[in-house]
């Protein structure tokens, strides 16, 4: 299988993806943005849409376009109750200007798809240089910010009472979002980069009680499930997504099904 | 110690409250009551700097301040265990002398408040009671000289509040702790505190405590 340059390509892009993606989950998960991530996937489809027809790189597009809402997101809903409004307005102006873009544009429709549910064939070694560019500024941004995040997504009236500044860090956080977005669509697809985002950062919270853990587990989770399913794929022809997703459903119901067994034992 | 002179508090047009005076002594445990919506959590804000005065002085040291909040998201899928709860309050650190600090200091803190047999249960699944234990050990991190109780007692029974009553009491005595207490409870205001400062008609003004009654939180504020 390593034998194919572009399976190696795939793997060093996919192994710098999961990593990102597993770390930035928890964050994702305990500061309730699941549906954020999912909608930032969305905005990057219109990005990549939007690179393609002024004839820049698809990947340049979803971060100029993720960034712009993530951070349009985050200054209009300072108040929960408000984000999820916000959001959908947002989303949806997006959704139909990346449809406007890919209509336009003189591109097949594979490419679209491409876009959309991601392709282990597509990456170029620039491409995954500028995807291990982004994924350790992501790692980096975490390192930085790693205490008072932690404090603010885990505990965010906490966080405010202690005097932290979280409205500076939810946009931090916010643009490391929009850049893990960004990163993961590339394999994933722009669809489903919200499964990595999500779904090993909740399968973590049912197993670990402990934000370094929390991180371990959602990564490990993360970097499994992309590494069997570039396998899988390789092997059956069939898409790396649908693998992918897969294995971390039924990695999550297991973390749910240990929870309910350890509550009741 | 704090002291406030002619404090008012607008949002917009709408008065929250005016004219406040009172001084707050090191050491003292102080109930602030008044019905709902008379002002008591934004003077408190106002103290911590989380909201800004409209006019008049404050004088505090906002560095010194621990503070339970009211509400709190903490839901059953919640992951963190009690002490990384506490934890949360930490600063970042990468030197090995203040690691050891930090943990001599958890370790004295779960103690404190008799959170040390169930550091490890996670805080999505304990009772109510032992969750505001938490909060209060989490706000005591980083020493402060001021503890201000938001209502913490409204959602536990007679037992439990008691149980509560007594540690907060017993580190305002022993650590010399300053505590303001913000409740609707007229028996633990008489039980437990030495003074108690009332919000009525929008200003605010000191009643012995031996006086404080039930109608006091009834009343429109």
């Amino acid at each position: 299988m390593f034998g194919y340059e572009f399976m190696r390509e795939a793997f060093i892009a996919s192994t710098f993806i999961a990593i990102t993606a597993g770390l930035v989950g928890v964050f994702v998960v305990s500061r309730n943005m699941s549906f954020l991530s999912h909608t930032l996937s969305e905005i990057g489809f219109a990005g990549a849409s939007f690179g393609i027809l002024i004839g820049i790189s698809p990947l340049a597009g979803m971060i100029i376009f993720t960034l712009v809402s993530s951070i349009a997101v985050g200054s209009l809903s300072t108040e929960s109750s408000r984000r999820e409004a916000s959001i959908s307005a947002i989303s949806s102006l997006f959704i139909g200007l990346g449809i406007l873009f890919l209509s336009l544009s003189s591109e097949s429709s594979s490419y679209a798809t491409n876009i959309l549910f991601g392709s282990i064939v597509g990456i170029s070694s620039k491409e995954v240089n500028q995807l291990m560019i982004l994924a350790l500024f992501v790692i980096f941004v975490f390192i930085i910010f790693y205490k008072p995040l932690a404090f603010d997504s885990f505990d965010h009236i906490g966080a405010r009472a202690a005097g932290l500044k979280t409205r500076l860090l939810s946009i931090a956080f916010l643009i490391t979002l929009a850049l893990s977005v960004s990163i993961g669509a590339q394999i994933v697809g722009s669809l489903l980069v919200f499964v990595l985002l999500t779904l090993p950062g909740a399968t973590a919270k049912y197993v670990v009680h402990t934000v370094p853990k929390l991180i371990m587990v959602s990564v490990g989770l993360s970097l499994s499930g992309v590494w069997l399913g570039l396998y899988l794929a390789f092997v059956t022809n069939w898409p790396v997504t649908f693998f992918i997703s897969v294995f971390e459903v039924i990695a999550y119901f297991l973390g749910l099904s240990y929870k309910n067994w350890k509550l009741n034992h | 110690m704090i002291e406030v002179k002619n404090l008012t508090k607008r949002f917009g047009k709408q008065l929250v409250f005016e004219n406040l005076n009172f001084k707050i002594n090191d050491g003292d445990f102080i109930s602030l009551i008044g019905p709902n919506g008379s002002g008591k959590t934004t003077l408190v804000k106002i103290m911590m700097g989380l909201e800004k005065k409209t006019s008049g002085e404050l004088k505090i040291d906002k560095q010194t301040i621990g503070y339970v909040p009211q509400f709190r998201n903490i839901d059953l899928d919640y992951p963190l265990d009690i002490e990384q709860f506490v934890r949360l309050n930490l600063k970042f650190t990468l030197s090995p002398k203040k690691r050891c600090e930090d943990n001599e200091q958890i370790k004295t803190i779960l103690e404190k408040t008799k959170l040390t047999e169930i550091k490890k249960r996670p805080l999505g699944l304990a009772s109510g009671g032992e969750k505001q234990k938490a909060y209060l050990a989490q706000s005591l991190l980083n020493d402060p000289r001021i503890l201000i109780l938001d209502e913490s007692t409204a959602s536990l029974d007679v037992e439990v509040k008691m149980q509560l009553m007594d540690l907060v009491k017993e580190l305002n005595e022993k650590y010399n702790l300053t505590v303001i207490f913000i409740t609707h409870d007229y028996e633990l205001t008489k039980k437990y505190t030495s003074r108690a400062l009332f919000f009525k008609n929008k200003t605010i003004e000191e009643v012995n405590v031996s006086d404080v009654s039930e109608d006091m939180f009834e009343m429109r504020g």
